[in-house]
């Protein structure tokens, strides 16, 4: 269950304003039925002050409450500081959401966005062009620049890329871009040849596995590798082991996940 | 304050009866059952009573089918990557679409690794496509593995069929069932059947979480997960949780007296919360179509109305249940089940499931069909679909 604050408990369960405006003076959308998520907020506008605010959501708990407390924020202030209005800022006026469900707060921020250009037309488009750094996760902020950083910092998967600055956490909308940036920024270092490929998989087995096996007066030999199977041969005392099996799942086919590729399957050949 | 718990394929209040059974092997009969001496004696003595009582739970031909297992996903992981492991050669795997996570997931991780794994299709009632399973069957086939009841359907797929129809392809394919939903709501009984694995889960019937069970036939072979001691024949190293297990034999025989109840009262209050929603919530539509379904289970969709928030609002009123939707899960995935069966977008997200137990009573259904459509009542009215809504509602 999530954990959800008092502030958005009480919203979710009495939200205020909810309905329609007949006449609004603006109307925004965002989200769509097959995300799961979709809000309608309706403004009265009068000498550029919102004086009405409404909405209507199908969406979780966090999604009304954000709609509901969004409405609260917004009435009684100029249209030209609703502008400024962040999704952060809606959170933070519940007191906070959970890590998964700061979509809901940005699809509130959408939706008054929406609104706002319906009311303005097109001429306010140029503003938004001042923010020349590209959002690719609008549920935690993070930019394009943030996620190659974090990439060239070492990041290698989506959850490394979570772990470091949240991005691709929320909605999960973003995170084919983030699977984009990480095809195209990453060391490609697994991509080897097939040469190197097999070098490098007898490199690992001399320098980490045969003298941990040369301790028990074992041995081993590469005999074949064929795409991601690598077949060994056991040789000295490991020939006869009982244990043979369990060393070479655990402890060989280990280095080699760890140090070369993580598909390798170890074979036997006896 | 009420308490309505209509959420037993998640988890089940373990029966009084169980915690008293496990206490001695808390106190006085704490020994290892691997010892010499006499204390352990009596640890051992109730292992194999309670391997013995779990091989008659599930029609078992021998109380050494039985492996015990510490949960459902462990007792699936063992047989699934058991099977394989000894069988090298054969690559190719054929499973349902409808799979619990902890059997799907471990099917896509197997992919990765070169695998290939075949899905089976369910139709708009959520039956299974036999004909694509038995077509797929191939000299390769090292394992078909399909639940015996699903989870958020309560839908129950032909197993034993399945099975006898997979060997006569290929006697070598070996058959898994997860038959985590089923046990102590339908009658099983293996021996009479060609499955050759089947995994359960102790919490799922009123034995504590933390203890699950492998029947493993006479005569199939699979490489251990867990390495280590002797126990369980050395097919699962690790000391005897003594009285977990004691707690799931427990459990096991209750339900076996309690089998009659399930198939007859639980059924009937399922029906009757099933119908009480249905005529009284314009806009519920009935997921659970498959005319084969456990009797505890029903999974109802609301129109036009997120599920997290009827959950949300359920458990103000003291009423548990759950949703495989959306927001539930931390992902916006819906459920892959209700997806695999055709359910539309417009109840997809706002589906619920209700899972009653032999503790359910006729006057928790009464509050939950009371108490449903007044929620609904009030979420339609937040709903941005209007228009939509006012034709199911006029």
């Amino acid at each position: 269950m999530w954990e959800y604050s008092n502030k958005v408990k009480e919203h979710y369960k009495n939200p205020k304003n909810v309905g329609s405006i007949e006449n609004a003076d603006a109307i925004g959308e965002a989200g769509a039925l097959a995300c799961g998520d979709k809000l309608k907020i309706y403004l009265k506008i009068d000498n550029g002050i919102i004086t009405d605010a409404k909405f209507q959501t199908f969406g979780c708990g966090s999604a009304v409450a954000s709609s509901s407390i969004l409405t609260e924020m917004i009435i009684g202030k100029t249209v030209e500081e609703a502008r400024k209005i962040t999704n952060k800022d809606i959170a933070d006026e519940l007191d906070g959401l959970p890590p998964e469900k700061m979509h809901c707060s940005v699809m509130g921020h959408e939706a008054l966005e929406d609104a706002l250009k319906n009311y303005f037309g097109e001429e306010k488009e140029e503003n938004k062009k001042e923010n020349a750094e590209k959002i690719i996760c609008n549920c935690f902020g993070v930019s394009e620049a943030e996620i190659i950083k974090a990439i060239k910092d070492g990041a290698k998967t989506l959850d490394d890329i979570k772990e470091i600055n949240y991005a691709g956490g929320g909605c999960a909308r973003c995170v084919p871009n983030i699977k984009m940036l990480l095809d195209r920024y990453s060391k490609k270092d697994t991509q080897l040849n097939p040469v190197q490929f097999i070098l490098k998989i007898n490199k690992v087995l001399e320098t980490n596995v045969a003298g941990e096996l040369g301790k028990d007066s074992g041995g081993i030999e590469l005999v074949n590798v064929d795409n991601k199977d690598v077949y060994v041969k056991l040789t000295g005392t490991c020939s006869s082991c009982k244990n043979a099996a369990l060393t070479l799942k655990n402890f060989v086919e280990a280095q080699l996940r760890e140090h070369v590729d993580e598909q390798i399957n170890v074979i036997e050949v006896k | 304050m009420t308490l309505v718990y209509l959420d037993n394929n998640a988890t089940t209040m373990v029966a009084p009866e169980v915690i008293e059974a496990m206490m001695p092997y808390f106190n006085s009969e704490y020994g290892n059952p691997s010892s010499i001496y006499d204390l352990a004696h009596g640890a051992n003595e109730a292992v194999k009573k309670s391997r013995k009582t779990l091989a008659d739970f599930l029609g078992a031909k021998d109380p050494k089918e039985i492996i015990f297992t510490s949960c459902g996903s462990e007792s699936a992981n063992m047989a699934i990557k058991g099977v394989l492991d000894v069988n090298r050669n054969k690559k190719h795997i054929i499973t349902t679409r409808v799979e619990h996570p902890c059997v799907l997931n471990l099917y896509k991780e197997l992919e990765k690794r070169g695998y290939q794994v075949s899905w089976i299709d369910v139709d708009s009632k959520g039956d299974l496509d036999i004909g694509q399973l038995l077509e797929l069957v191939n000299p390769d086939t090292a394992l078909v593995s399909v639940m015996m009841a699903n989870n958020e359907t309560g839908t129950i797929y032909p197993v034993d069929k399945i099975s006898e129809a997979v060997k006569m392809q290929n006697p070598e394919t070996k058959v898994f069932v997860d038959g985590v939903q089923a046990a102590g709501k339908i009658p099983i009984n293996l021996k009479d059947t060609k499955i050759d694995l089947f995994g359960i889960s102790g919490h799922k019937f009123h034995a504590p979480k933390g203890v699950g069970a492998l029947y493993v036939k006479t005569g199939t072979i699979l490489s251990p997960l867990i390495v280590g001691g002797h126990q369980e024949k050395g097919k699962r190293a690790g000391t005897e949780n003594v009285p977990y297990i004691v707690g799931m034999a427990c459990a096991a025989e209750l339900a076996m007296q309690n089998l009659n109840d399930e198939l007859t009262r639980v059924r009937k209050l399922r029906d009757k919360l099933e119908k009480g929603i249905l005529s009284n919530v314009k806009n519920a539509v009935l997921n659970s179509k498959s005319a084969n379904r456990v009797p505890n289970t029903t999974n109802i969709g609301f129109q036009y109305v997120e599920g997290e928030l009827i959950l949300l609002h359920l458990n103000d009123e003291g009423i548990c249940a759950s949703s495989g939707s959306a927001c539930t899960s931390g992902s916006l995935e819906p459920s892959h089940v209700l997806r695999a069966q055709g359910v539309p977008f417009t109840s997809l997200h706002g589906s619920i499931r209700f899972s009653l137990s032999r503790y359910t009573t006729e006057q928790d259904i009464d509050y939950t069909i009371e108490k449903l459509p007044v929620i609904i009542e009030k979420l339609v009215k937040i709903s941005p679909f209007q228009k939509e809504l006012k034709e199911i509602f006029k």
